[in-house]
């Protein structure tokens, strides 16, 4: 299959980056999420892998060979759309069977693998129909299946749940999961959905103005964010963040104040600056509500969740932090809550440079 | 649903039959029709008089109070393609003895006149067509791959470009006559062919660009960006996948550009005289002498419309397609 590398790939649009200078080593079977918001330069990467984009600057390494310059059709990859990019004047079948006839491959073959990969997405009884007369969810499996058919060395995914209705996005969310765990291909796929994100790759990219902000597994992007974007942007809600001040062993922020252990004193004491102001950052399943928490505030509302209940809390005014408690009591406004931070799930940023300060063994 | 007790009867509220609807829908239906067919009447009220005229013979043609019903005649069909002479008192009593003569021969005899050979219609009229076409063909071929490559290509300079062709068109025609006229005298251009080939193209170019390049905006890219990761070049993807797709596009623009080739007056009127004559400034001359040839200007007419309107019913299942497309939704 393939492995890709881009070394220092960068895209410039008239003046300005669409893409800064980018790192990225994408493995063999790998399946990559690039993540970010809208206008990050997600897409454009996924183009210039692609070859659909030339880039500005840098080179993209298909195994070991230098592709930079190689015409989309040379480089061996199946491309899916956001919107299916499906022909409308063309039959599903036709539409499947249209990469292999790029190849020249014979009529009995081109109907060989064409039956195999319908079978394999379940699209067979759709063959005959136009895409127009196709719901969401089944033009993209046609998509799906037109990339499948070539057989390629890697996917590309340009956000293809974006344009399916929420009940198929779910269903489709799994096909192609389990498309990648059966195929191993290496795909690399874009979106801008984290649940997706999540759910379904190796690792995550996160990009945001143009620059990768951290490359990591899902599970490190959402404990240990690289920096206070990665930390807000991921989980819904995100991080919570709040100003602090660090000074021997213990942080106050407002509405109380917390020791650390022992593995961040020496981080914080070496990370920050010599007043000590710090971002404290939290998730909302990172607390306890209990009488006697280091941290009090008023509650703001409450959601009930069904398992559980989201409060958010007003530490000072304009200061809120959402937190996950149980669903057991009844929480009323206007009273005042108090909770601890677990303190193995609290991470620390330092407030000018926004990037994550690191203990020296992580608990 | 409770097809097997005993009918009951509903009062139809909503129904797909027609004898079910009920009053009210019905009157607006038929007042909707009606004004419907009085405003085709009045649009086509024109065209069926001139139709009639071109079948009556002169002095019905003329008649005052205007005749509805009248004895349908050729003559009109035959004066435009013939020259003839009038005849003397002696000669026409002796054509009328004569029983070799042809049907539009005999035509005019009761004019007292006779042919005396072809008029230049015919050949006018295929002038027409060849140039028409001709000039249709390359502007919509042109403007095709031009609009592709405005719309995909970052071509520097574009914008200038794009607004430098639409200058081509805005210096009215009264304007550029007559420089042109010269440059074609030195050129040997003058009544060719060619010229009017040439001149027809360069002025559909510039407006069928910027008509194609909406038509071609309009279609997403991802189906070309599909096609060449599918491994086809990107001449391929244009051939096979926005040629296509650019076909309602073509159609417009293959009729707007034909439309006005074929109507085109002025200049025809200036830069040929008889070897590339079209029919458009022709068909005035017919006016005759004495007294207005109105049938003959008629079938002039009625003939010189037919291509317009067989180009634009051959395009119309492209034409109508329009926008309800693609299979790419806009989300």
């Amino acid at each position: 299959m393939a492995n890709i590398e881009l070394r220092q790939v960068s895209k410039k649009f008239g003046e300005s980056y669409a893409v800064k200078p980018l790192d990225l080593h994408i493995k063999d079977g790998e399946f990559v999420v690039l993540l970010g918001p809208s206008g990050c330069g997600k897409t454009t990467t996924l183009r210039m892998i692609s070859g659909l984009e030339a880039v500005t600057e840098g080179q993209i390494i298909f195994n070991g060979q230098d592709v930079t310059w190689r015409h989309p059709s040379e480089r061996n990859i199946a491309f899916v759309f956001q919107f299916f990019a499906l022909y409308s004047h063309l039959t599903a079948r036709e539409n499947v069977a249209f990469p292999l006839q790029a190849e020249g491959i014979g009529r009995e073959e081109v109907k060989r693998r064409v039956a195999q990969v319908s079978e394999m997405l379940k699209i067979q009884h759709l063959l005959d129909k136009r895409p127009g007369s196709l719901s969401g969810g089944d033009q993209q499996r046609v998509a799906l299946a037109r990339a499948l058919v070539r057989q390629p060395a890697a996917f590309l995914m340009d956000e293809p749940l974006g344009a399916l209705d929420a009940e198929f996005r779910e269903t489709m969310r799994a096909e192609i999961k389990r498309l990648h765990i059966d195929q191993k291909a290496t795909t690399v796929y874009v979106t801008h959905d984290q649940i997706e994100a999540m759910a379904m790759s190796d690792r995550i990219v996160v990009m945001s103005r143009a620059e990768v902000q951290q490359a990591a597994t899902p599970t490190d992007i959402y404990h240990n964010p690289a920096n206070i974007f990665v930390a807000s942007f991921i989980g819904s809600p995100g991080m919570n963040l709040i100003p602090g001040r660090y000074a021997d062993g213990s942080v106050h922020v407002d509405g109380g104040s917390f020791t650390v252990n022992d593995g961040w004193r020496a981080a914080l004491a070496k990370g920050l600056d010599a007043d000590g102001s710090v971002i404290v950052g939290f998730r909302p399943e990172a607390v306890e509500v209990l009488a006697e928490g280091a941290v009090r505030g008023e509650i703001y509302a409450a959601d009930m969740h069904g398992s559980y209940s989201m409060l958010h809390i007003e530490l000072k005014r304009d200061q809120i932090v959402h937190i996950r408690a149980d669903r057991g009591p009844h929480y009323r406004i206007g009273e005042t809550l108090a909770f601890s931070i677990r303190p193995h799930m609290v991470r620390f940023f330092h407030p000018k440079t926004e990037k994550a300060l690191n203990p020296e063994n992580m608990a | 649903m409770a097809a097997n007790s005993a009918p009951v009867r509903t009062p139809v509220t909503i129904s797909t039959r027609v004898d079910q609807v009920g009053l009210r829908p019905r009157v607006a239906g038929a007042v909707r029709a009606v004004i419907a067919i009085i405003i085709a009447v009045i649009m086509l009220i024109p065209v069926a008089w001139m139709t009639m005229t071109a079948f009556k013979a002169l002095p019905d043609a003329v008649s005052v109070p205007p005749k509805v019903f009248f004895t349908p005649t050729l003559e009109g069909f035959v004066n435009l393609f013939t020259q003839r002479r009038q005849l003397s008192a002696q000669e026409w009593e002796a054509a009328k003895q004569r029983t070799d003569l042809n049907w539009a021969e005999l035509i005019v005899l009761q004019r007292q006149q006779t042919i005396i050979g072809q008029s230049q219609f015919a050949g006018q009229l295929v002038n027409s067509v060849v140039i028409a076409s001709t000039s249709t063909v390359l502007s919509v071929g042109f403007a095709v791959l031009s609009a592709y490559a405005f719309s995909r290509f970052n071509i520097p300079g574009k914008d200038d470009l794009l607004f430098f062709i639409l200058s081509q068109r805005m210096l009215p025609a009264v304007v550029v006559t007559v420089p042109i006229f010269l440059m074609y005298r030195q050129l040997g251009l003058y009544d060719t062919h060619l010229g009017m080939i040439l001149l027809y193209t360069s002025f559909n170019l510039s407006f069928a660009v910027w008509l194609l390049k909406g038509f071609i905006d309009e279609i997403p890219r991802e189906y070309e960006d599909a096609a060449l990761v599918d491994g086809y070049t990107r001449l391929q993807a244009f051939r096979k996948i926005a040629l296509p797709q650019a076909t309602t596009g073509i159609a417009a623009t293959t009729v707007f550009s034909f439309i006005f080739s074929w109507n085109e007056y002025a200049f025809a009127l200036l830069l040929t005289s008889d070897r590339a004559r079209t029919a458009p400034p022709s068909i005035p001359l017919i006016l005759g002498t004495g007294g207005i040839e109105w049938s003959t200007i008629a079938a002039g007419s009625l003939i010189f419309l037919i291509p317009v309107v067989v180009v634009t019913f051959a395009l119309r299942r492209h034409l109508l397609r329009g926008v309800t497309f693609g299979a790419i939704r806009k989300g």
